[in-house]
């Protein structure tokens, strides 16, 4: 399953602990260490590869709990099962690619690098992003991208009621179906520009070209409170 | 915060591992809910005309086997009770609306949890692992299950504000979250002549279940109408004589994993209470949608 080709340091996590493994993985960013890792029965836990900061290639085989690779710096985490709640949220660097589906407030939060998720992200998929670039094969759920910030969310199915909340200079791209779209957020013209930096996107997530997407963002007019628009918030 | 599992045998094999199953999915929600625990087991159903009562008594030595005696001659009863730590299982020849006004009259010091022809329902105060423990739930198989962890947030940590809550004959309800219109509703129900025991929040909602059932409604039409009759947060699991339905509030705000494989059906609030199961690893895991009534029935299943 893994796309591993170089030998790489195998952690079984039922018999190293979280503690366990996160302790090896962030004594990465003071000294160097194996670049390659594969994660064997991860068993749900919580906050799997956590916290990292280096130029490391990770391969969790199988489900992970909530948190896993948040706050991620520059390292490529694979998830290759599904997500618990906020998976690489706060990352700021690096590549978190997960294989099956992604629980609530993926990416949540993110200042940099890319989420890629191949299935469906439930809820509050990108909530608060501050620069993350987000792709995902399938759906999002409700309130996705709410007061997004800055960054790209990247939708290929559909998005659920709410998308884009109070948003602010994030760019949504959705090929689907959109349920409901959030205060202040309203559909934009498909320029050129944003043609390219959606293939762009698609490219880099290893996902094959697609067309007929449509752009959202803020209309700007809930950014500095005025009076007549309390209720609006 | 709290935690909620539900199982769903699909295969004999794993219905006779059913309660240790279960056990483990308990143990795996502790850190969600260490201040008590309780479990629902749909097992062995009674024939038709008897009833099976699972009792619980705050007196560590209360004479089980005299109230059987008793309960012999006023409503008919099989076999002897089968004692488990707190709470008594008695199955008598009678229907089960008699049966519970004879103990409600006769015994008003002890406490119902269920009544039914397959449900069975144990909960005690404490550390779940220690439920698991000494409620022996290693040795008990059956068709599926619902079990609860609870960390108290609203009122008192005492047996009967344990999870699951009763909501009719062969029915439960376990909860995730709070429910923030318990009072009015609470005072509403009592006038439609729905019981309660406690000040808790979610029994407030399994009295609204009852009622709505009461009236008419199927499982899935009275879980749909809790959307617009409750105000608050929450992930709800209903047990059912034939399986059990799961219900998120349109926020989605409380977790919820759903999983299924070619031999069971589970729920849980964290999927490392599932990644215990056989052949978790190849199961379809999903997040169920906000607002959506998912269920199963064994009669669905078996028609497969």
């Amino acid at each position: 399953m893994s796309t591993v080709a170089a030998p790489s340091e195998e952690v079984d996590l039922a018999l190293v602990g979280l503690r366990g493994l996160n302790a090896r993985l962030h004594a990465l960013a003071l000294a160097p260490g194996p670049t390659r890792w594969r994660i064997l029965n991860p068993g749900g836990e919580h906050a799997i590869a956590a916290g990292l900061d280096a130029d490391v290639e990770i391969d969790i085989e199988g489900h992970v709990g909530y948190y896993c690779a948040g706050m991620n710096k520059r390292a490529t985490v694979r998830v290759h099962g599904m997500c618990g709640v906020g998976v690489a949220e706060n990352m700021m660097s690096g590549v978190v690619l997960v294989e099956g589906n992604a629980s609530a407030a993926a990416g949540a939060t993110g200042r940099g690098g890319l989420l890629v998720i191949r299935g469906d992200a439930a809820g509050r998929c990108g909530i608060s992003m501050k620069g993350i670039d987000i792709v995902v094969g399938g759906s999002v759920g409700h309130m996705s991208a709410f007061m997004a910030q800055k960054g790209r969310l990247v939708v290929c199915g559909d998005a659920g009621d709410g998308l884009g909340d109070s948003l602010y200079e994030a760019r949504l791209y959705v090929r689907g179906e959109v349920a409901g779209l959030g205060a202040d957020c309203v559909e934009k013209e498909m320029r050129p520009e944003h043609e390219a930096e959606l293939r762009e996107l698609l490219e880099r997530a290893g996902m094959e070209p697609l067309d007929g997407f449509r752009r959202y963002g803020s209309a700007r007019s809930l950014y500095h409170f005025h009076k007549d628009n309390a209720g609006s918030y | 915060m709290c935690g909620i599992v539900g199982l769903f045998s699909k295969t004999p094999q794993m219905g006779a591992r059913l309660g240790s199953h279960l056990g483990a999915m308990v143990s795996q929600m502790a850190e969600r809910g260490p201040d008590s625990a309780g479990v629902a087991i749909y097992r062995d159903p009674v024939v038709a005309g008897a009833t099976k009562i699972c009792l619980f008594s705050e007196d560590p030595h209360y004479r089980w086997g005299a109230l059987c005696d008793e309960m012999r001659v006023a409503l008919g009863c099989e076999g002897e009770p089968e004692v488990r730590v707190s709470h008594a299982l008695i199955v008598v020849d009678s229907d089960a609306t008699v049966a519970q006004e004879w103990l409600r009259e006769h015994h008003p010091e002890l406490r119902v949890m269920s009544a039914g022809e397959a449900i069975e329902i144990y909960k005690e105060m404490g550390p779940p692992q220690d439920f698991v423990t000494r409620f022996a739930l290693d040795e008990i198989s059956g068709t599926h299950a619902l079990g609860h962890t609870r960390m108290a947030t609203e009122s008192r940590v005492t047996t009967e504000h344990s999870h699951p809550f009763s909501t009719g004959l062969d029915l439960c309800l376990v909860h995730n979250g709070s429910l923030s219109n318990h009072n009015r509703l609470r005072i509403e129900l009592r006038r439609a002549g729905i019981r309660f025991g406690t000040d808790n929040d979610t029994e407030v909602a399994a009295g609204y279940l009852t009622w709505r059932l009461r009236e008419g409604s199927s499982i899935e039409q009275a879980l749909e109408s809790c959307l617009s009759a409750l105000d608050g947060f929450y992930t709800f699991a209903v047990g059912t004589r034939d399986g059990f339905a799961v219900l998120r509030d349109p926020f989605a705000c409380k977790p919820a994993v759903l999983a299924e494989t070619d031999d069971w059906v589970a729920m849980a609030s964290e999927y490392r209470a599932i990644a215990i199961l056989p052949d978790a690893a190849d199961a379809t895991v999903w997040e169920p949608a906000p607002g959506e009534v998912y269920s199963w029935r064994r009669e669905a299943v078996l028609a497969l």
